[in-house]
């Protein structure tokens, strides 16, 4: 009676209604107490809403203040990466990956390039290795800072987040010096990255880190023993760690559900082997075991950041093979051969061998990686992103129900989903 | 030295042995099954017949423990026979290993018996493969498109959908003041 009245409000005002009908006749493990209010509404959360980090649009069922069921609409940035990558070469698609998790766009250009690496098996040089590790170090500083601080601007701290958004302009100088733009930076090639890194920029990053142990401690200061913050955060949004593996969940997310799952210890990459880190993980599943997670994870990032520094020889940045990295500009000018390839590679691009590959980096939300089919042309023939956001916003639904309305918007913080990337 | 840095590529080579003593198990079970097991690029796949997926898929996740849903994908082949795939990306989170299954089905009878029903994380990723390629997961509790509105008829993944788009294809929202310049 209800459902079938909610329907037909819902038609003259929505013409979409099918994601109603959805929200409907999905099953819900909330059970309703007694004295429940005994009619439900439904409130449209999105997509145009400050809280929910982007075009995400969540309907909400409400029994009073109890939300029965929740379920979210996507597509609302859809640009069709997955098309775009058919119809261009490997290189011309790098750009396009700083458009998805435009939060830490370094770490989709890593991911992205060793994903065709592998399709071609490429190996790149021990310095652009370490290089990518600090980048996607760096990335991952500037993602988790913006989580923290977008999820104290949630709950109501609007201080941190102008903190944290300080450290990341610092951030962005960083990328200013080491890559040539401050946000969508470009920076990978493939079999190498666009430029050295100088020894002014290493100086940046030192001094950044300096300080940013004491900004973390500031930020700690104001958050940690904060009553309100404590207590909008903890005990919501709880996801047991067999749901969280059964959803597909990854990332932090995961880590704050006890499960130890990080793509740099289970299936190393780069040179994270010979680094000393700790994957922190929490047993508690709620929200603030998210936000500590990302929080303990900023720390380690730094220690990762100073031992690579240590390690950092001179040496080559590109691996050694002409079909597939493009040569540098001064020889393009200046030697036949290299502006054959130039031309070569710009207007056919790589052509890697027939087969498929999948491969994944730890990316500051997740596992973020690339299936990739070639046809052995220069273009490739699916290319498929496994975007962490996506994933882990499967699950909000599942942590909603039951919750308050109040707490909607801590718990999509604490999700941190990225809408670029979710949408693709 | 490669294989080392794109993660532990020999650790999958002991698990296909394995994976051939099951699919040999499986194959008594099920005489005229027919498993073709492959390498992509490091990891084991193997392409399962779409009848057997269910049974296969909750052998995998229960026997083998790969609980770990990670990614599905849709493909278009290209190819008169069997011109879609759906590709599960699996992980066994104890013992770190990892595992593709492929699926494939034809243009006519695009229908592929849907796993939410064992990994739930497959739900929007088998709403995705449906919204770009068309494929009909059959059993799904979800089906509507995942990014693309409802009114939109096409498969936009497909490779027979143009780069640009097809003109009139959706309804762009018209106001007031574009109707009376119209006219």
């Amino acid at each position: 009676m209800i459902q079938e009245e909610l329907i037909k409000i819902e038609k003259g005002s929505e013409p979409k209604q099918k994601i109603i009908e959805a929200l409907l006749s999905k099953d819900t493990s909330v059970t309703l107490s007694e004295d429940s209010l005994d009619h439900e509404m439904i409130l449209n959360m999105g997509p145009q809403h400050p809280a929910t980090h982007g075009v995400l649009r969540v309907l909400l069922r409400l029994d009073g203040e109890m939300i029965v069921n929740a379920e979210c609409e996507l597509g609302y940035l859809h640009r069709g990466y997955e098309k775009l990558a058919e119809n261009m070469t490997y290189h011309e698609y790098i750009p396009h990956t700083d458009r998805l998790d435009y939060i830490s766009p370094i770490a989709n250009n890593v991911a992205y390039c060793m994903s065709v690496e592998k399709l071609m098996h490429v190996e790149i040089p021990r310095r652009a290795q370490l290089i990518r590790v600090i980048c996607c170090e760096l990335a991952r500083i500037s993602s988790h800072l913006m989580a923290a601080g977008a999820m104290g601007m949630d709950v109501g701290a609007l201080t941190v987040f102008v903190w944290t958004m300080r450290e990341r302009e610092k951030l962005y100088d960083i990328f200013d010096i080491l890559t040539g733009a401050r946000f969508t930076v470009s920076y990978m090639r493939i079999g190498g990255m666009a430029q050295d890194i100088t020894p002014e920029c290493i100086t940046m990053i030192k001094t950044f880190l300096d300080g940013l142990a004491e900004a973390t401690k500031e930020i700690a200061a104001m958050l940690h023993k904060n009553r309100i913050f404590i207590e909008r955060c903890e005990g919501i949004g709880i996801m047991p760690p067999e749901e969280a593996i059964d959803v597909g969940w990854t990332g932090p997310c995961l880590r704050a559900s006890g499960i130890p799952y990080d793509l740099r210890r289970d299936q190393p990459y780069l040179v994270y082997p010979e680094l000393d880190f700790k994957v922190i993980t929490r047993t508690e599943c709620d929200a603030l075991a998210r936000y500590f997670v990302r929080f303990d994870e900023v720390a380690e990032s730094v220690k990762i950041i100073r031992q690579c520094l240590d390690k950092l020889q001179p040496g080559p940045i590109f691996a050694d093979d002409a079909k597939i990295v493009l040569p540098r500009k001064e020889e393009v000018y200046s030697s036949m051969e290299e502006l054959i390839n130039d031309f070569v590679l710009v207007n056919f691009g790589q052509a890697p061998p027939k087969g498929e590959s999948y491969f994944a980096i730890e990316g500051s939300k997740g596992e973020l990686g690339w299936y990739l089919i070639s046809d052995g042309t220069g273009q490739p023939w699916r290319s498929k992103i496994r975007s962490p956001s996506f994933v882990n916003l499967q699950g909000l639904s599942r942590i909603l129900e039951g919750a308050m309305i109040s707490d909607v918007v801590a718990i999509i913080g604490s999700l941190d989903p990225i809408m670029g990337e979710a949408d693709k | 030295m490669t294989r080392f840095i794109f993660g532990c590529c020999l650790q999958a080579r002991k698990l296909t042995i394995n994976f051939m003593f099951a699919f040999e198990e499986l194959k008594n079970q099920v005489p005229d099954i027919e498993i073709v097991p492959m390498d992509i690029n490091g990891t084991i796949g193997a392409i399962i017949p779409r009848e057997n997926i269910q049974d296969i898929a909750r052998l995998i996740k229960e026997k083998f423990g790969f609980t770990h849903f990670i990614d599905a994908l849709g493909v278009d082949r290209n190819e008169r026979k069997m011109r879609f795939e759906v590709i599960y990306n699996l992980r066994n989170p104890e013992t770190k290993e990892r595992i593709f299954l492929k699926v494939r089905c034809d243009e006519r009878d695009p229908h592929i018996p849907s796993v939410v029903s064992i990994w739930s994380g497959a739900n929007w990723h088998e709403r995705e493969a449906f919204d770009m390629y068309g494929i009909v997961f059959d059993g799904h509790p979800d089906p509507r498109r995942m990014y693309l509105p409802d009114e939109f008829q096409y498969h936009p993944l497909r490779k027979d959908f143009p780069l640009m788009g097809i003109e009139g294809s959706i309804p762009l929202p018209i106001s007031e003041d574009m109707k009376v310049r119209m006219n």
